[in-house]
């Protein structure tokens, strides 16, 4: 996989190799931390409520939700049910890099809240996960994503929208450069396809989360590809 | 209890047993040998998943805006073999700029 190398996805395993590959995204995730922040407090949310929903569910799409479910007169219900759905998709990416935590149960569930699309994304080492990047990655990431949360509800919206600055088009580019070194395999290539085929068909037809879980059965091409 | 302190707390809850339950229960297994086939696939699946949603849906509708422009100034950045760095910045300042001038 030669292609593999002008991705900055750094050769060395550990916490500060994780740390330093996800610090390209930082501004990124800080900012939407502060406009998450921002919105939340606008939506009647309470600083209190929102700095402990970064805390403790640290998703932001989710998060995202359930503020916009709530601040439309939504129910707690139907937000929860949004959160969910979206959330769902840690399901099979937690499964996916199971082997590579250690320890007793208490731990593993502790690591892998540290586990989001990024630091999935990030740590993923010769077809398996390194578990010290995934875990230096996530800590940077909940880092920015609660700090930014702290300092979007302090602030208020005297600051600026993420999207006047481009931010939110960071996101997509970043995965598009994890997935490039992935494609060269003509299984790769026909996961890729299939998997963004799903899910632009059904972003039209179902609730929000529901186009990535159902993106995760492309995976099974490789049932037969073997 | 208010009902946003109940989102906050049902969700917040159910994330942490979504990331945890596959770590959790496989703890000490091994996966079958099957499973690594399809596994592998995952990671393909589920970012070509997460660039088509993060860059063309808006809520429940596809939409084509700055974000696709980025992305697609993003691919030429990748095919260019920039560093993960400059693909992000490329896409952000591609993005910015449009709606600057939009």
């Amino acid at each position: 996989m030669p292609d593999a190398t002008v991705i900055e996805r750094p050769r060395l395993s550990g916490y500060g190799a994780g740390l330093r590959a996800v610090t390209p995204l930082l501004p990124a995730v800080l900012a939407f931390g502060v406009s998450f922040g921002v919105l939340s407090q606008a939506a009647g949310f309470g600083g209190a409520a929102s700095i402990v929903m970064s805390l403790t569910t640290f998703a932001g799409s989710a998060q995202f939700a359930v503020v916009s479910v709530m601040s439309a007169g939504g129910t707690a219900a139907a937000a929860i049910v949004a959160a969910v759905l979206l959330n769902a998709r840690y399901g099979p990416m937690a499964l996916s890099a199971a082997g590579a935590f250690r320890g007793g149960r208490l731990r593993r569930l502790v690591e892998a809240q540290l586990l989001v699309d990024e630091s999935w994304a990030l740590s993923q080492r010769d077809g398996g996960f390194d578990r010290r990047v995934l875990i230096g990655a996530g800590l940077g990431l909940y880092a920015g994503w609660s700090g930014g949360t702290a300092i979007g509800v302090v602030a208020g919206d005297s600051l600026a929208d993420p999207a006047t600055l481009g931010l939110d088009a960071a996101f997509p580019a970043l995965f598009l450069a994890l997935l490039a070194p992935l494609v060269p395999s003509r299984r790769g290539m026909a996961a890729a396809l299939l998997g963004a085929g799903i899910a632009l068909t059904l972003t039209p037809l179902t609730p929000a989360g529901i186009p990535v879980i159902a993106a995760t059965a492309a995976c099974l091409v490789g049932l037969r590809r073997r | 209890m208010s009902s946003v302190w109940l989102a906050v707390a049902v969700v917040g809850a159910a994330t942490v047993l979504i990331k945890g339950a596959g770590p959790v229960l496989a703890a000490g297994r091994t996966l079958p040998e099957s499973s690594a086939g399809v596994l592998d696939l995952l990671a393909p699946a589920l970012l070509a998943a997460l660039v088509a949603t993060n860059a063309f849906a808006s809520d429940e509708a596809l939409v084509l805006d700055e974000r696709g422009a980025g992305l697609a100034a993003a691919g030429i950045a990748v095919l260019l073999k920039a560093p993960l760095l400059l693909v992000i910045v490329v896409a952000a300042v591609t993005a910015a700029l449009l709606r600057a001038i939009g």
